[in-house]
């Protein structure tokens, strides 16, 4: 998400691309499938004939000049449509070719399980020989040719290629971190992979198809928006026809380009004209996020999500819990406390364990241990310390620590155990420290909540969307963490059939519910989701069952995945509103034009005061062509998303594109009216 | 002149003014307990009047064979009321072409021309009744009492119906049975137009409407000549005419006839009735599905396109023709061509709009001789269609601009559209926009076919240039969003004009009812999704001005070009010259 955020929209070899597909799409066939601007395709057509006829010589239609300009406006406004598209899509492909640049032949080393010599020899063959099924092999500095999961050995990875973060990590065989992506390095170690996909049928490929457009499907809502856009089409053919039998009773004879130009300004060209580029842009937003969506639907669902399903470790807590504080037992220095659960962590590799230590803030080295013996962790007495001497250190679970001390005969201070249930209570996870059998104290641990992590889900409550907290903790922790940080429901002690069983519930109140999931087990969870976002770093179940797959691994993806979606249907319905405002202003524009001659009352509804009838027509298509590439930067990067409840959105937005479209061509208008009076 | 000095005038208007505004306030407050009422009598929860109509309504049951508890799916619902609506074409067409030898026809009325007759029960069966003749010279008693006056109850009822499916389909939940066609059909006509219109029907009789079945009256006049009275059950008639939004009236002058609209108190009355239930019916939603805010916000933006529409009229005929007044004429009274005096001009301007903004279309005074301004706003309100609009129609077609807000506005914000928890998906906006351009499509094409065969339509205008462009779009607009109404002027009874106008009621009538029960019967089938802080809210101020300026882009501006060429155009070259 780091790569290209600030690569200019108009970069000069993806506009020369663009300026070249614009002129191909004009292809009659190609414009079919958008009603809008094939209607203006068609009024090209008849402004063309026009001229041809003028030509020939006939009078009643104007003067040739005229009539040409006014079909070259026309050509202009369709380019303009076919330029947004076009920019759109080369913006698409240049993200997809650098996407591609990973995927570049690379060879691999085929594992020939029936060899012509031995079993299992290697063979070097190109990746694009690979089929699904075969295996390869992969050592120190190979480039992985392929998706595959890894069935033997660990190795660490740079995914820098594809994630675009620098810091290598850790894929082995089993669990849920075995898959690997093609294009990535080997920077240790060796693995033995199979390929899970065929050849051209990796995530990558369909998405730089999808980006491409090539395979682009209309998704639902852009078809009914398409019907809609349609239906306005038809209301404006209906109006224009009918106005030549209503200018022949008032005796006005108005000639076929003024007919032409006013339908061409009162169909929303605007938005006809940005549609196909505001749908690319929006999958071209999810991959600059570097999140493969498998369809154009995927993303819009994304913006209608009710529900996000989130796991807890990663997503609301920093992986690890941290010790936060030291609870000494009556009587007990609390230095000495310290002292020793410092100790008794010395060896400790976990993340726990270090963060003790890090809180005692006493170095290790310093203590003074004679031949010591460290006791590992282990489930059964679930407890972990150190030997040395006479001296027998122990810190672990209140309940196994509470059955140590009492089988040696102790007492268990009754102020330590109020320490472990507040600390319980408050979400925390106590330790128990002993010396001999004897109470030290009790370490705290804590769960540390993601910086910011409250606002984000403040945030999506504004936007309707409800977050559930998926935890394999207590429900008394897990609920503590909820409050925290805010989410609004919990999964405690949660196994992956609690997932899908939460989800099925949601959908069945028609809610639409989203979760992220990386390991097998949550590929029937992440299938039933209507968004299942897997890690690329999952498992290959797990990218097949979801519908988009997140490239960085960042659990927090689904909140940026949410917007994009919502970007995506707030542009097209400010685009569209912005369009159908703008028709006010080109009624006033042209429709005194069409009568003035005959009926000069009509001078008084020209409230714009425009010098003349054909200035006023042509600047009404002028202001109607070049509002379109006006607009191609919105529509590419999308109307901003603010989560401030949906009716002040709505009304926010109806005053910006409703109100400022019914102005804004008032004004455009008015100016062109003025450079264009300079030119008669 | 009526008046001599200013100041006296002054204190008429005031007057005037404030007898609109009872009319309103009083509109208002009766419409208000109405809907609720209303709202009860479709939930078929417990009201006064079951002791009374109760064993009425089982008697019609078995009558008519029907199992009205049976539900039915949106498609039965649509074929019942098709078939009981269009099952009294044939009967009206031979009645009609027939009532000189049928029986009750002391003035000895002539049948109708085959083409007058179809028109004419176009027009009757579908609640629109425009008229193309005049009732005291054009229908017999047989005529009025056996075909009008039971259709007065009957087509009010059938939309009634329409929007109290509508109504039941968006209750939250999902299923695809909805109750019986007949159910709600029988429940308006007997609890809720009958008892209405038998009370106000009393009140007319006390303030001098005739009731009687007994011919002309004849009289000699202090000249010699021979006079003839017209008269007839006209107090019965009226209260429901004007209840039922039917509009058609027993006289050709409507109700500027004084044995129709007698005083200006039966004129209240009437006036009131224009608004009534269109307004009422839209509480009755709010009731009906316990969501009061979504019905204010209805009325609401309602009320805003009134207001617009009769400010101005008003205004223009406040001020009179400034023809009149370079003339040197005193012209302090206002417009008052084709007005009747006992009225006057504001209660007259008030009265238009109303009765355009609701799909009504009687009359107490001439349109054609308003101003074109006025009559440009009385057009207006014809082709808006929703402004009120006609019973249960009315509230059919806001349904519909609903929609295609909520659509718009969930996009704007983000989500995919969805209304009173279901989703609008593809199918739904396809309907929607079919029926949005509908009622633009039938009166400008058939506008535009009425200038393209000049040889049959030019003769019969009463005036050339702009008016009579009005003229005719007035005609179809009318026809078309079944107010049915005339600018008048028109001489209207043609084949032309009847056969056009004829099937352009008719597809204008039914589409937009199929229309808006098709897609409140498939978002019924749809799966209830609650609302949350994420999908748009349809009852504030917010989504009242998107619905607002929809109506008015999307229709309004449809219109405009049409505008500018009559009324427009007419006002003018009034003004400037």
């Amino acid at each position: 998400m780091k790569r290209n955020r600030k690569e200019g929209l108009f970069k000069s070899d993806l506009v020369f691309e663009a300026i070249k597909q614009s002129f191909i799409k004009l292809n009659p066939k190609n414009q079919f499938r958008n009603p809008v601007m094939f209607t203006v395709e068609i009024g090209t057509f008849v402004m063309m004939v026009v001229c041809a006829w003028i030509l020939a010589g006939e009078k009643s239609q104007g003067s040739f000049i005229y009539n040409l300009t006014i079909f070259l406006i026309l050509l202009l406004t369709l380019l303009f449509a076919n330029f947004a598209e076009a920019l759109a899509e080369a913006r698409g492909k240049a993200q997809a070719a650098s996407l591609r640049k990973t995927r570049e032949d690379t060879p691999a080393k085929r594992i020939q399980i029936l060899g012509e010599i031995f079993l299992n020899e290697i063979h070097i063959v190109p990746s694009s020989q690979l089929v699904k099924g075969d295996m390869f092999i992969c050592e120190t500095g190979d480039i992985i040719p392929t998706d595959g999961e890894i069935i033997e050995g660990i190795a660490t990875i740079d995914e820098s290629a594809i994630t675009g973060e620098s810091a290598p990590v850790v894929r082995e065989s089993g669990g849920d971190k075995s898959s690997v992506t093609g294009g990535t390095k080997v920077l240790s170690d060796k693995i033995k992979v199979r390929v899970t996909t065929e050849p051209g049928e990796s995530f990558l490929d369909k998405m730089i198809a999808l980006v491409e457009g090539a395979s682009r499907q209309k998704t639902p809502n852009e078809i009914a928006l398409t019907i809609l856009l349609a239906g306005f089409t038809l209301v404006f053919i209906i109006v224009c026809i009918t106005l030549q039998p209503f200018a022949s009773y008032a005796k006005t004879p108005i000639p076929i380009s003024a007919y032409i130009s006013l339908f061409v300004c009162l169909i929303p060209t605007t938005i006809g004209g940005l549609l196909s580029a505001i749908g690319i842009s929006g999958m071209d937003r999810a991959l600059r996020a570097n999140v493969i969506a498998k369809s154009g639907k995927a993303v819009e669902t994304a913006g209608d999500l009710d529900v996000l399903l989130l796991d807890k470790t990663g997503t609301i807590t920093i992986g690890n819990r941290k010790a936060t504080n030291f609870y000494a037992a009556k009587g007990v220095d609390k230095d000495h406390l310290i002292k020793c659960a410092v100790m008794s962590s010395m060896a400790d590799e976990t993340p726990e364990g270090k963060s003790i230590i890090e809180l005692g803030g006493i170095n290790p080295q310093s203590l003074q241990v004679d031949n010591p013996t460290f006791i590992k962790f282990t489930a059964e007495t679930r407890s972990s310390g150190i030997d040395f001497g006479n001296t027998q250190i122990r810190k672990g679970a209140y309940d196994a620590m509470k059955n140590k001390v009492e089988k040696a005969g102790n007492m268990f201070p009754a102020g330590t155990i109020e320490d472990v249930k507040k600390i319980s209570s408050n979400g925390g996870t106590p330790l128990v420290v002993l010396e001999n059998n004897v109470v030290l104290g009790v370490i705290e641990l804590q769960d540390i909540i993601k910086t910011g992590i409250f606002e984000r889900f403040e945030r999506l409550r504004k936007m309707g969307v409800k977050t559930v907290m998926v935890t394999g903790d207590n429900p008394l922790t897990a609920k503590y963490i909820a409050e925290k940080a805010g989410v609004d429901d919990y999964i405690a002690e949660a196994k992956p059939e609690d997932k899908m069983a939460y989800i099925r519930k949601e959908q069945a109140t028609g809610k639409l519910v989203a979760m992220m999931g990386d390991g097998t087990n949550d590929a029937p969870a992440l299938a039933q989701a209507d968004v299942g976002v897997a890690m690329n770093s999952g498992t290959s179940a797990a990218k097949e069952a979801g519908n988009m797959v997140d490239l960085d691994n960042d659990p927090t993806k689904l909140i940026e995945i949410v917007e994009i979606g919502k970007q995506l249907l707030m542009t097209r319905g400010t685009l569209t509103t912005f369009s159908i405002a703008n028709d006010v202003a080109k009624y006033f524009a042209i429709v005194p034009a069409l009568f003035i001659t005959s009926i000069p009352a009509l001078q008084r509804i020209n409230i714009m005061n425009l010098h003349s009838p054909s200035s006023a027509i042509l600047s009404a298509i002028i202001f109607n062509a070049i509002i379109i590439p006006m607009l191609i930067p919105l529509a590419l990067k999308g109307v901003a998303y603010k989560p401030i409840g949906a009716s002040a959105l709505l009304r926010r937005n109806l005053l910006v594109y409703g109100l400022g479209g019914i102005l804004v061509p008032f004004i455009g208008i008015k100016l062109i009216d003025m450079l264009v009076a300079l030119c008669m | 002149m009526y008046y001599s000095s200013a100041f006296k005038l002054g204190k008429d208007v005031c007057m005037e003014m404030l007898g609109i505004i009872v009319i309103f306030v009083a509109m208002v407050a009766l419409s208000i307990p109405l809907g609720k009422y209303i709202a009860k009598v479709y939930a078929g929860e417990v009201t006064f009047l079951d002791r009374i109509f109760h064993p009425v309504e089982k008697l019609i049951y078995r009558f008519l064979g029907v199992d009205a508890m049976c539900p039915m799916t949106w498609k039965q619902h649509l074929v019942a009321l098709l078939t009981v609506n269009l099952l009294w074409f044939p009967l009206t067409m031979f009645v009609l072409m027939n009532q000189n030898w049928l029986p009750l026809n002391p003035d000895h009325i002539a049948a109708m021309s085959p083409d007058l007759a179809f028109h004419s029960t176009i027009s009757f069966i579908t609640n629109c009744f425009q008229q193309h003749y005049s009732g005291e010279t054009g229908m017999s008693y047989f005529s009025q009492i056996f075909i009008m006056f039971p259709l007065f109850f009957l087509t009010p009822a059938v939309t009634m119906s329409a929007m109290a499916v509508v109504f039941n389909a968006l209750k939250g939940r999902a299923t695809d049975k909805l109750r019986n066609f007949y159910y709600y059909y029988v429940r308006s006509i007997l609890w809720i137009l009958l008892p209405i219109s038998f009370v106000t029907a009393i009140i007319f009789l006390f303030n001098g409407m005739p009731m009687t079945l007994q011919g002309a009256h004849t009289f000699t006049t202090l000249q010699g000549d021979t006079m003839y009275v017209a008269r007839g059950p006209i107090a019965a008639f009226e209260s429901i005419k004007m209840l039922g939004l039917d509009g058609g009236g027993f006289f050709g002058a409507n109700s500027a006839h004084p044995f129709e609209n007698p005083n200006f108190f039966t004129n209240m009355i009437e006036n009131i009735f224009h608004m009534l239930l269109p307004v009422a019916t839209v509480f009755a939603l709010g009731f009906y599905l316990n969501r009061k805010k979504l019905a204010w916000m209805i009325f609401g933006v309602m009320t805003l396109g009134f207001i617009l529409l009769l400010i101005p009229a008003m205004n223009a005929e406040l001020k009179g023709n400034p023809a009149i007044t370079q003339m040197g004429i005193n012209n302090s009274m206002g417009n008052m061509e084709g007005k009747e005096i006992r009225f006057g001009t504001t209660a007259s301007a008030f009265w238009s709009i109303t009765a355009t903004s609701s799909m009504n279309g009687a009359v107490n005074c001439m349109h054609d001789s308003f101003m074109p301004i006025s009559g440009g706003m009385q057009m207006l309100g014809i082709m808006v269609n929703t402004l009120y609009g006609g019973v249960g129609t009315g509230v059919l077609g806001f349904f519909i601009a609903i929609i295609l807000a909520v659509f718009i506005g969930s996009l704007m914000i983000g989500r995919s559209a969805q209304f009173l928890g279901k989703k609008v998906g593809m199918r739904e906006i396809k309907i929607t926009m079919i029926i949005t351009l509908l009622h633009p499509f039938l009166s400008l094409v058939g506008t535009a076919l009425a200038c393209s065969f000049p040889t049959l339509t030019t003769p019969t205008l009463n005036n050339p240039g702009f008016h009579g462009f009005s003229e005719m779009i007035y005609e179809y607009a009318s026809a078309s969003s079944a107010d049915g109404s005339g600018f008048e002027g028109l001489g209207d009874n043609t084949p032309w004009w009847n056969i056009t106008c004829g099937f352009i009621i008719l597809f204008g009538r039914y589409l937009p009812i199929i229309g808006a029960v098709a897609i409140a019967g498939m978002l019924a089938g749809k799966q209830y999704i609650g609302d949350s802080a994420g999908t748009i809210k349809t009852d504030n101020a917010t989504f009242g001005l998107l619905v607002f300026s929809l109506i008015f882009v999307v229709t309004a501006l449809a219109f405009f070009p049409a505008l500018a060429v009559g009324p427009i155009a007419e006002h003018f070259s009034i003004v400037t010259h």
